[in-house]
């Protein structure tokens, strides 16, 4: 799998309806601590005990009233660098200008930023772009097919992952057959 | 003038302390007392000079004082607000000497050996305190003695009595030996002196000669003056007024260091810190900082400041700033440790500043809790005040989304083959449970009303994997969360 895991100082971001899991697996594979932002009022919350691979207690959640104070503070935590992975949820789509700023700051701190936006809300400063979908399978319930959409320094293409409990990492597996 | 042998007490007796205090602040005409639930009624605590001569008394029911004074007026008594108010006369009292003791709930004492002389002699001090005192609208008993027990009696029995003429209750005696004492005969404390020891040591106990020994002064009896609590608070003042935010960033260094050395000799740490600046034209802004944690380093807490104050309007400019740590937390010196290389406070300095934008309390860690309720598995607590703690193991499967459940039309116990779950169509292609969670019964809950749930895994052909329930007792399917 190519790009994978996102480059460190850039901001990535991805969709669909695994991109938290997405998430919590990268978060778990290069085994970083996580500063999350979100807006509180949002009705889905994040439930621990089911985050699998990923230490709860490793996470840190910022809970702020609108997108312009997501922003901010994410820029803030990409800048500081004391938390080297940070989420960020967004609502609406941001403009070039804050996703430029959120790289600069990710390029400032050392960090890793990771955008999860709603379908077809990308920025295009974005390093590359993750659509994370799950799929059936007969015999495993962690199976995604995740697809780099937008690739700032490489070629896109698509793969069939699962999550391996044993080792802690993800792994890429062959597509099943229809 | 202070011969270098004698002390000298002053104790100061407030006969009307609780009403007096009270009155202050909304002065009555006629009859006033408090009035405090003793013993389940409520009785007078404490009344005034108009309510005494009416013929009320301390203890009396409250209902028997207004049939006999129907234009009584009265208010609840607040027996903390007595005590904070007698903290103040004491911190007052320390104007005349450095030895300022409580006594009891209503008094004082002061030790002024040594001190009188400064305001003109003995009875000079005592005229000017009473003057003082009675302009604060307090009344006041002065008694003046070579030792604690005798400025004591003269202060609630007679403040020129020689001391041998004062009756026994003069001692500070418990109730029941005054009245033995008084069956005996023995009605004054020179009487008392006179009568041999060893029967009254017997018959009383040894409490009643220690009282006699520290009246006349052979035993000693110490005035134990109260600590003053550490004043963390600097102020700084301008010649000319400032404006610029890197002036203002400097002033408030300057006294950082100093509240620092302050908090250092206390072994204490800030939590949050009150920057105020006072303008020219008299007006007053404030920059507060929450901090994520207990800090005495100048040089951390410095750059926080930053951004409060480059918010501020400065106006025609700022002349005196002031820094206050409004809570303080004991913080011991920590030994310094070559082991661990990450650095904590780097962490908390961000959970600071990000919390000075959007508030302390909002930025969260998971806390794993006690109970099989899924709602009820984590708790939510603000990161600044909790620490990461273990035990997250989960037997069962768990989602990774949670929210409020969703109804989806289906019937019967055994998950539905096809159903509509937020405008999609999915269709089950495998499904796995039950795995019953019951009620807590012993917490009111409405989301639990219907009672048990058989939760079910449930894998979609089109991908998604829901956790779906079927409440049995009142039947019906909800979507309640969302696996990774």
């Amino acid at each position: 799998m190519i790009a994978y895991p996102p480059r460190r100082s850039r901001v990535h971001e991805a969709f669909g309806p695994a991109a938290v899991s997405f998430a919590l697996w990268t978060a778990a594979q290069i085994g970083a601590d996580v500063f999350w932002v979100r807006e509180g009022w949002r009705p889905e919350r994040l439930n621990p005990p089911g985050f699998g691979g990923f230490d709860p207690s490793r996470l840190i959640l910022a809970q702020t009233k609108d997108q312009t104070d997501t922003l901010a503070v994410a820029e803030e935590a990409l800048r500081d660098g004391a938390v080297p992975f940070v989420v960020l949820e967004l609502t609406a789509p941001i403009s070039l200008t804050a996703g430029r700023r959120l790289q600069l700051a990710a390029r400032a701190g050392t960090t890793t930023g990771l955008c999860l936006i709603p379908e077809g809300m990308g920025c295009n400063a974005a390093e590359t772009r993750w659509h994370c979908a799950p799929v059936f399978d007969a015999q495993d319930s962690t199976r995604q097919c995740w697809s780099l959409k937008k690739n700032k320094s490489g070629t896109n293409g698509a793969w069939h992952v699962r999550w391996d409990p044993e080792t802690h990492r993800v792994t890429v597996v062959s597509p099943v057959r229809e | 003038m202070f011969d270098g042998t004698r002390r000298r007490i002053v104790s100061l007796w407030f006969p009307r302390f609780a009403s007096d205090r009270v009155l202050r602040a909304r002065p009555v005409d006629g009859p006033f007392v408090l009035t405090l639930q003793q013993n389940n009624a409520n009785r007078i605590y404490c009344l005034n000079e108009p309510a005494r001569a009416r013929g009320l008394y301390r203890g009396m029911p409250f209902s028997d004082a207004r049939a006999f004074c129907p234009n009584l007026s009265s208010r609840p008594a607040d027996l903390h607000a007595d005590q904070r108010f007698l903290g103040l006369l004491r911190r007052w009292a320390v104007r005349w000497c450095p030895w300022v003791g409580f006594e009891g709930a209503d008094g004082l004492v002061l030790d002024i050996t040594g001190s009188a002389h400064l305001f003109g002699g003995e009875a000079a001090m005592i005229t000017a305190m009473r003057a003082r005192l009675a302009r604060a609208g307090l009344s006041v008993r002065i008694g003046c003695g070579d030792t604690r027990g005798a400025a004591w009696a003269r202060a609630h029995h007679g403040e020129e009595a020689v001391l041998e003429t004062l009756p026994v209750e003069a001692l500070r005696l418990d109730p029941d030996t005054v009245m033995a004492l008084q069956r005996m005969g023995l009605r004054s404390i020179g009487q008392l002196a006179e009568s041999p020891r060893a029967p009254l040591a017997r018959r009383f106990g040894p409490e009643l000669l220690l009282r006699l020994d520290q009246a006349f002064g052979t035993r000693p009896e110490q005035i134990t003056p109260e600590a003053e609590p550490p004043c963390y608070a600097v102020r700084m003042t301008f010649p000319d007024p400032i404006g610029l935010v890197d002036d203002v960033m400097a002033g408030t260094e300057r006294l950082l260091e100093r509240l620092c050395g302050k908090l250092a000799d206390h072994q204490a740490g800030a939590r949050v810190l009150c920057l105020t600046l006072r303008l020219v034209d008299g007006g007053v802004q404030d920059v507060e900082l929450r901090l994520a944690r207990a800090l005495r380093d100048a040089a951390r807490i410095l750059p926080l400041f930053q951004r409060g104050v480059a918010e501020v309007n400065a106006g025609f400019g700022i002349d005196q700033i002031r820094l206050e740590a409004l809570q303080v937390e004991p913080l011991p010196p920590e030994q310094v440790t070559h082991v661990s290389t990450r650095d904590p406070g780097r962490l908390d300095d961000l959970i600071t500043r990000i919390g000075a934008r959007i508030g302390l309390e909002n930025v969260l860690r998971f806390l794993p809790a006690d109970s099989h309720i899924p709602e009820r598995s984590f708790s939510i607590a603000p990161a600044a005040f909790s620490k990461p703690e273990a035990g997250w193991a989960c037997l069962r499967p768990r989602p990774v989304l949670i929210f409020s459940p969703e109804p989806i039309a289906a019937t019967g116990p055994r998950p539905p083959r096809r159903f509509r779950w937020r405008r999609m169509a999915l269709t089950t292609g495998r499904a796995s449970g039950p795995e019953r969670i019951c009620p807590e019964w012993w917490l009111v809950d409405d989301a639990w009303q219907s009672g048990l749930r058989d939760y079910w895994q449930v894998e979609t052909l089109e991908g998604r994997r829901l956790w779906m329930f079927y409440t049995p007792q009142n039947p019906g399917w909800f979507v309640q969360g969302e696996f990774a």
